[in-house]
């Protein structure tokens, strides 16, 4: 479980963040919503340490983020997974190669059970016989499969998506979202997804976050929706204008 | 952003950078690709530049010194001066200073917008959030790999400057080949050598480190990689011309 503590962020004395106090579930898929410049991605990035809040708490399963120096900060990220907005997959490394990679640096493992660990995870995300292509040579969607296999390689505690559905088809986006679901639930690991895609909301949306104007606005699941749009119009109006 | 902040920020970046690898036998293997980049890749324009700026300089020193004009009617000055001269400023200036403003433009911009490049399309905050020191993973190879390489680059490049002088002398009658190694041989000092040194590393530092700093701090798109790589250079060069001065002062000045 991940626990978000009174979290501020501000750029140029522009406030991002504010006041944010949010828990992120263990097993099941936690989704950060809101409009494009409402602090989603800067969550997230404060989240994994990549942005450094003014205030507030971030607890890894009771430990303590946030006062942690930079080499304990690291231990603690090779527990994390994450899928970038671009995938963020290493051009100049085969796909083999991408996912080996953290495997290489954080395991003992000799160079064939590292290959049988990256077979596993390309198996887990359905992309077999791949191996030896390069992210240009790819798709979109297989990118981020790629991705999400290079986030699993290691024995992660944490994964986060950075609008893991972003220039994909519906229908690759429903795989993507499936996968997604599959693996919190297998894994048992506390995800958290970052979207403005309405069908993955309303698809996979166990514990929903709604972010307007830096401020917590809304949480609930997916069946609690119908309810809050009623009565309240900033969500009301975000879903509205999704459709 | 002020002078200050930007050393600051470079202090900071340095004290990331110079921290122990995580797996040496992945930072050796890194490093030692970025030498053959820096070092291997870097070959051929350093045998052009240096074997004509050797032939060059002889050419011209020659001529300004051995042409009889108005006011020095009758030349005195001998031969053997000319391949003094060349020598010892190929040893002290043109080897290492000649030879590091041009890596400055080929390892510097290549440098700075390959990490730029990393940055802006989220692959450094991929090794980050793997938990990867991504300053030092990316560019301590570099930086090591460029003050092994770089000094190189400049001794070979010594080398082809006089062998460039040598090609001269072929083609001028006033100066034989004999005339121009007695001026070296006769002017030579251990301590120019020392020199000639201690400028490659302090330049192949100057230039692996400011091009490593400058595309890890690229922020935006494409365009803005295009600006660390010019930035790079120019702060390069600026640098190295620089130190080349405090270095002359510290180990020459009378």
């Amino acid at each position: 479980m991940i626990k978000v503590e009174g979290l501020y962020k501000s750029f140029h004395d522009r406030l991002i963040l504010e006041n944010i106090d949010v828990n992120f579930y263990k097993g099941k898929p936690n989704l950060v919503i809101g409009a494009s410049g409402s602090g989603k991605s800067v969550l997230i990035k404060c989240l994994v340490g990549l942005l450094e809040p003014e205030k507030g708490s971030i607890f890894y399963d009771d430990r303590n983020f946030m006062s942690m120096d930079y080499e304990k900060k690291q231990i603690i990220r090779r527990e994390i997974g994450m899928l970038f907005q671009n995938n963020a997959l290493f051009d100049s490394l085969t796909v083999q190669e991408n996912i080996e990679f953290p495997l290489k640096m954080f395991s003992n493992l000799k160079p064939e059970e590292r290959i049988d660990r990256v077979n596993d995870c390309l198996a887990k995300v359905n992309l077999q016989n791949s191996n030896h292509k390069f992210p240009a040579e790819i798709s979109g969607g297989m990118k981020k499969r790629v991705g999400i296999a290079r986030a699993i390689a290691l024995e992660i505690k944490y994964l986060f998506c950075d609008e893991p559905n972003s220039g994909l088809d519906p229908l690759t986006s429903r795989v993507i979202d499936d996968l997604i679901l599959q693996l919190t639930t297998d894994m048992g690991i506390t995800t958290i997804i970052n979207s403005h895609d309405m069908k993955t909301v309303l698809d996979i949306g166990e514990n929903i976050i709604f972010i307007h104007q830096g401020k917590k606005w809304w949480q609930g699941s997916k069946a609690d929706i119908p309810e809050a749009r009623k009565s309240n119009p900033e969500l009301n109006s975000f879903f509205r204008a999704s459709f | 952003m002020n002078f200050f902040t930007e050393i600051g920020r470079f202090v900071i970046f340095m004290r990331l950078v110079l921290k122990r690898p995580q797996k040496w036998n992945v930072f050796w293997k890194t490093t030692f690709r970025e030498m053959y980049h820096i070092g291997i890749d870097s070959l051929i324009v350093v045998i052009l530049i240096a074997t004509f700026t050797g032939a060059v300089t002889t050419i011209q020193t020659a001529n300004q010194l051995l042409t009889p004009s108005d006011m020095f009617p009758n030349q005195l000055i001998p031969k053997f001066v000319i391949g003094a001269i060349v020598s010892t400023s190929s040893l002290l200036e043109l080897s290492p200073t000649i030879t590091c403003l041009v890596l400055a433009g080929k390892i510097g911009a290549n440098i700075a917008s390959e990490i730029g490049n990393q940055k802006i399309s989220e692959q450094i905050d991929a090794y980050e959030v793997m938990g990867i020191n991504s300053a030092s993973f990316v560019a301590l190879p570099k930086i090591i790999a460029g003050i092994v390489m770089i000094p190189t680059l400049i001794i070979v490049a010594y080398f082809l400057l006089m062998y460039g002088a040598v090609i001269a002398t072929k083609f001028i009658s006033v100066l034989t080949y004999d005339d121009l190694i007695e001026g070296a041989r006769m002017t030579f000092n251990p301590l120019y050598l020392r020199i000639m040194l201690i400028k490659g590393f302090i330049f192949a530092f100057i230039i692996t480190s400011l091009s490593s700093f400058e595309g890890f701090y690229t922020e935006g798109g494409a365009l803005d990689v295009g600006e660390s790589g010019t930035r790079a250079v120019t702060r390069i060069c600026v640098f190295i011309l620089f130190f080349d001065l405090v270095i002359a002062q510290v180990f020459l000045g009378l």
